[in-house]
């Protein structure tokens, strides 16, 4: 018997020697160990080097969020839009029916949000946890506290707007709507970016890398969702919604350039892999394919038009949504490399 | 009381991971589980929710003649892991609750009364200290024995320390013993042994230093570790202009045109 056979062979139950029995018998087939760092000669093991790091094991831990959070991210950003589009139409405006959607669609955010955080901690007891401070130096904290203060804001807007609606206009219920409305729209400037700021204030690469983009990249989203939601819900033929959408979708094309043009290693989650092809599809129905759609509706007739602009409404909506998610993919991968975050210097 | 830190000399490291068997006895903590990760010794590859002090096995190649090894051999040396306490932590910044505090012994411990679960600090740790134990939800990582140093006690790793690998004391002095360390093993012609306490970084030095060989990216080390507060600026003035920009943007659009449609 000139070939020594590993241990895990001989004894068949030993489970724990499972690992290191496969690893001999790929460097003895192969002569070499691709998975893991350079070998020396004659060794079958993996080494420690200042290039590979400790065994090429990623240093960081990856986030330990799931679909919940980028839900939220989407659902947070396009309710916040959607309250500053519906304060503005009421201070500005005529369209009544504009102002009572965008409320609708920013009390509706107001009550998921906090259940889609709620999900993720596990019990509702957790999030009033985050109460009991107010940190500025944690942009989870300030989100926290924005949060609060919109959906207050928002879900008395709406409410007030309802009774009203139902039982006749008085003056306290015109207070209380008036004055939710003024928080929504105060905090939800804030609220429809400080998500970008959130992932951007980390130590994971590709987000951190991002943190200067990440916060107007995440209001250009949430706007564009929040016009399409709009759209979708009879404004179709509205004017300055078509603007701001065309407004959105051209940012986010910029966008997509400029993560696209960079050829930085810290960004290669965004292009390469499932992360990069969620990222992609994302950016591709979140700028070039509404932004033409609205364009191409503005020459065509009149039933025509209003097909492309529900188009382009969908589209926008399910971009914005691909791209929170998209952003949580990339930075899970970006966390699993285990070579960048060693490199990590200051600006 | 003084401000404590640990020095973790790899120079001294035999691997026994008695440090580890000795914090999973004292904080309670759940077994990994006898598996290899398939590199050297190593069970867990890191630290985790579930593992406070990890023996690294750092298998390089060959150093002729140093320590009487022959030409052939890696070289092994070994390097007991565990949480940095940096003096300017991701963690504590991060985490929204006020769950983790800066204890009187300059220690970062997480309170888990506290803790909710978010994760937050997870994603901040610039060391991937910090992990969610997925069965409650909630962070965890080494306390710096809070409770053992709160009544005059040694951190149950470096008691348990066979070959004072782990050292334990005022952090000053530990700097200063560190220092002759050092010296002494250059005299002895291991040229590569290094100090790690990246205080020349954002992080501001660690509660936790090491004395290494070579780079110690190596051990998985960040040469220059960057707490992520460093972005907040950047992050929030650019919130600001997107703020700025969905009001302006809104205002224009319905000002200029709130009246066509419908």
């Amino acid at each position: 018997m000139s070939d020594p056979v590993p241990l895990g062979d001989l004894v068949p139950g030993l489970e724990r020697e499972r690992r290191l029995a496969e690893i001999r018998r790929e460097a003895e087939r192969r002569g070499k160990l691709d998975v893991v760092g350079g070998r020396p000669p004659g060794a079958p093991f993996p080494q420690a080097t200042p290039e590979t790091g400790y065994y090429k094991i990623p240093l960081l831990k990856e986030p330990p969020w799931k679909w919940e959070i980028p839900l939220y991210f989407f659902v947070g950003g396009a309710a916040g839009a959607a309250a500053v589009v519906g304060a503005i139409a009421d201070y500005t405006g005529v369209d009544r029916k504009l102002v009572k959607h965008a409320r609708w669609i920013a009390a509706a955010g107001s009550v998921i949000s906090p259940v889609l955080l709620v999900a993720d901690l596990g019990r509702p007891a957790r999030f009033l946890a985050m109460l009991r401070v107010f940190k500025p130096q944690s942009p989870m904290s300030m989100g926290v506290w924005t949060l609060v203060g919109f959906s207050s804001g928002a879900a008395a807007a709406a409410f007030a707007g309802f009774l009203s609606d139902r039982y006749g206009p008085s003056l306290p219920l015109r207070w209380l709507e008036n004055a939710g409305q003024a928080a929504s729209l105060a905090f939800g400037l804030p609220f429809s970016n400080y998500t970008g700021v959130l992932i951007g204030a980390t130590a994971i690469p590709v987000w951190n890398r991002n943190v200067g983009d990440l916060p107007l990249h995440f209001a250009a989203s949430g706007l564009a969702a929040a016009v399409g939601m709009l759209e979708l819900m009879g404004h179709g033929k509205n004017r300055a919604l078509q603007a701001l959408g065309l407004g959105a979708g051209i940012f986010e094309s910029w966008e997509g350039l400029r993560i696209e043009g960079r050829s930085d290693p810290h960004l290669d989650p965004l292009k390469h892999g499932a992360s990069g092809w969620t990222t992609r599809t994302g950016g591709v129905l979140s700028g070039p394919v509404p932004t033409i759609l609205r364009l191409l509706s503005a020459l065509g007739g009149k039933r025509r038009s209003a097909s492309l602009r529900r188009w382009a409404a969908w589209s926008a909506i399910a971009g914005s949504l691909i791209t929170r998610f998209a952003w949580i993919r990339a930075g899970h991968a970006s966390a699993r490399d285990w070579k960048l975050p060693l490199e990590i210097r200051s600006e | 009381m003084s401000v404590t830190a640990f020095l973790t000399d790899s120079t001294l490291c035999i691997g026994c991971k008695a440090c580890e068997v000795a914090c999973k006895e004292w904080n309670g903590i759940e077994g990994d589980g006898l598996d290899w990760s398939g590199f050297s010794y190593d069970n867990t590859g890191a630290v985790g929710a579930s593992t406070w002090r990890h023996v690294k096995f750092v298998e390089r190649a060959p150093v002729p003649g140093l320590g009487g090894n022959a030409g052939e051999q890696a070289s092994w040396t070994f390097s007991s892991d565990v949480c940095k306490h940096c003096e300017q932590a991701g963690c504590l910044e991060a985490c929204p609750t006020g769950s983790i505090v800066r204890t009187e012994f300059g220690g970062v411990f997480i309170q888990p009364d506290v803790c909710n679960g978010c994760g937050y600090c997870v994603t901040a740790c610039p060391f991937g200290v910090v992990a969610r134990n997925e069965q409650d939800g909630r962070a965890f990582k080494c306390t710096f024995c809070y409770d053992r140093q709160k009544v005059g006690l040694r951190p149950a790793c470096a008691k348990a320390c066979p070959t004072e690998s782990i050292q334990f004391g005022e952090i000053d002095e530990l700097r200063e013993k560190a220092r002759l360390r050092l010296e002494e093993l250059h005299r002895r012609g291991m040229d590569d042994a290094a100090f790690y306490d990246p205080t020349h970084t954002s992080v501001r030095g660690t509660h936790a230093m090491f004395i290494i060989r070579g780079d110690p990216r190596t051990y998985n080390l960040p040469p220059s570790p960057q707490v992520p507060t460093i972005y907040l600026k950047k992050g929030w003035r650019s919130s600001a202009l997107a703020a700025g920009l969905l009001l302006g943007g809104t205002l224009l659009a319905l000002l200029t045109d709130g009246r066509s449609g419908r």
